[in-house]
């Protein structure tokens, strides 16, 4: 079993992302279960959403202590939320930065930088990092294809076409930002 | 079809295929995407339905008593304070014999304010005469839907049920569930065609005074009901379900590697998931412990949990309510089965998870090595005893 962790503030689509990478690996034959956590449930609050995904049936119900992976939507969660506290040894950490944002060692774990609000500002014209990560973890994880993340795009905004290119371009950027 | 699908999603789905002729409800987290979903059915002309705003969920509740007395199939969601103040219905519901179906997304009570899971809101109408199903994960809830109206419905029964599932973990959350085909629910689910309702042709009245004469009969009459009529009919329908869509998920209890276990855990809803983890863990270490279920609350299955937990020397059961200023109503109730009992097994109770406390396998680890020592009723789990009263005493 795998796991991931998010770090969002509440409206930047961290459920959305676990929802649609949840759908991409349900395309390839995974079980998954995808959740979230709320705090205060207020918009801008800072939340989770986590996403576990296996060969078989997920029944394990707590919290991620302990992921496989992180992404990070919001840059400015980085150090008030913590978020390399846990990581399991050899994990990813797949973080949304700007030009300002300081250069983080995760300990054991490999990091790596997104400018994914630059590309989504670019291509979507609104700094919604959710969907360029998606693009990115599945180059930096191998875990799930590009094209069942884009066929899951499609499917997530199937009802709102004047943002489906957008999305399906900003997931197409993510994958090629990884080097 | 298998979906990838949020629990309130494969919730609404479920509903939708049983066709309930009025649906009313009010908002409240955590259950507010089901009925958001069933409105939109309804918007969208998926669902012939009467689709009832109200102004409180007592009112949901009265509109769907009103419904259900005129014959009609009807559908409501709730949680926590939503359930409670529907109370003085759900008992005049139940004590009029009208089969409501309801679906409990389980949260937290008041005070202090706290939307996250625990189960004490249907815990708390555990005595109203409903009957209780308690799922653990998307496809139990889709399934107990569909039979708990094929249960409640039967001229034999004529009972509510109320299917509770927990509030974010299931409700919110995402995971493959099948969603069965319309044909499919047609051939299992007939249209509600009740023994008696109003009717202008024959006229009758229903929820009546009912004086010292007549009153104690009806009472009789639902606990006969529910501990003969119901406890038999479930396996029935179960089987019936099975044959159409090739899983058997409804039981009265479902045990999990039981049968050499010398401890037995004991648990509802969706931690039976997270224990099933730890068993197996447990299990690798040649430690024999297993979990026992409680699927149907409500009839209390009293003869399968008796024998599937003497053959343990001993028990653990972990629960997300409390009777405060006694223990934990399952604790309570499992000991009373053994109560006189030779060779009963050394029984305790652990109280875990309220108001969204997480529960980890770390907790239930930590049962495991409790049960074994000696015998307490009702040990508070995880708790944070910088925050407890005896740190802020101040006079």
């Amino acid at each position: 079993m795998k796991e991931v962790k998010i770090f969002a503030r509440a409206g930047q689509g961290a459920i959305t992302t676990a929802a649609i990478l949840g759908e991409a690996l349900f395309y390839e034959g995974k079980y998954t279960y995808a959740f979230p956590h709320f705090g205060a449930a207020r918009m801008g609050a800072a939340m989770n959403a986590f996403l576990r995904f296996d060969e078989k049936p997920i029944r394990l119900r707590s919290k991620i202590y302990e992921p496989d992976y992180i992404i990070v939507i919001d840059p400015t969660l980085i150090e008030s939320e913590n978020v390399f506290s846990g990581l399991k040894s050899q994990a990813k950490a797949i973080l949304a930065v700007r030009e300002n944002t300081p250069q983080y060692k995760g300990e054991d774990s490999q990091v790596y930088r997104v400018p994914a609000e630059k590309i989504a500002l670019e291509v979507i014209g609104k700094p919604f990092a959710n969907t360029v990560l998606l693009g990115a973890f599945s180059k930096v994880s191998g875990e799930v294809k590009l094209e069942s993340i884009l066929k899951a795009v499609e499917t997530r905004f199937k009802d709102k076409p004047q943002v489906l290119g957008k999305n399906l371009e900003a997931v197409r950027k993510g994958y090629s930002s990884i080097g | 079809m298998k979906k990838f699908l949020e629990g309130s999603q494969a919730v609404a789905k479920a509903v939708k295929l049983a066709k309930p002729g009025v649906i009313s409800a009010y908002p409240i987290t955590p259950q507010t995407h089901i009925v958001e979903g069933l409105a939109q059915f309804v918007a969208d002309g998926e669902l012939k339905s009467e689709f009832v705003n109200v102004e409180s969920e007592h009112s949901a509740a009265s509109a769907v008593l009103g419904a259900e007395a005129c014959g009609v199939r009807s559908f409501t969601a709730t949680s926590s304070q939503g359930l409670i103040l529907m109370s003085e219905v759900l008992f005049n519901i139940a004590g009029m014999r009208l089969p409501v179906m309801l679906v409990c997304a389980n949260r937290a009570l008041s005070a202090p304010i706290n939307i996250w899971n625990d189960h004490q809101d249907s815990i708390a109408l555990r005595d109203s005469g409903w009957i209780q199903f308690y799922a653990e994960n998307h496809q139990e809830v889709v399934d107990f839907i569909l039979q708990g109206y094929k249960i409640g419905e039967n001229p034999k029964i004529m009972l509510p049920v109320m299917v509770c599932m927990d509030g974010y973990i299931l409700t919110h959350g995402m995971e493959v569930v099948d969603i069965p085909s319309q044909e499919q629910v047609d051939k299992f689910l007939p249209p509600y065609n009740p023994p008696y309702k109003l009717d202008i042709d024959n006229p009758l009245s229903l929820g009546l005074l009912g004086d010292p004469t007549v009153y104690m009969e009806t009472r009789y009459a639902i606990q006969d009901t529910l501990n003969n009529d119901v406890l038999k009919l479930i396996p029935q329908v179960s089987s019936e379900f099975e044959s159409i869509f090739g899983r058997r998920t409804l039981k009265l209890v479902e045990t999990y590697k039981t049968e050499d276990a010398e401890v037995i855990l004991v648990a509802m809803g969706s931690v039976a998931g997270t224990i099933k983890d730890v068993i197996d863990e447990e299990r690798s270490k040649g430690k024999k412990v297993g979990l026992l279920k409680i699927v149907t609350y409500r009839p209390f299955p009293k003869e399968e949990v008796f024998n599937i937990l003497k053959q343990a020397s001993r028990v653990g059961v972990i629960e997300k309510a409390i009777s405060l200023g006694s223990d934990g109503p399952l604790y309570t109730e499992i000991s009373a089965l053994f109560s006189g009992e030779k060779n009963s097994p050394q029984i305790s109770g652990f109280i875990a998870g309220l108001g969204g406390r997480d529960i980890t396998e770390k907790t239930i680890q930590t049962v495991i090595e409790l049960v074994k020592g000696k015998k307490t009723s009702c040990i508070f789990m995880d708790l944070n005893k910088e925050l407890l009263w005896e740190d802020f005493r101040v006079i």
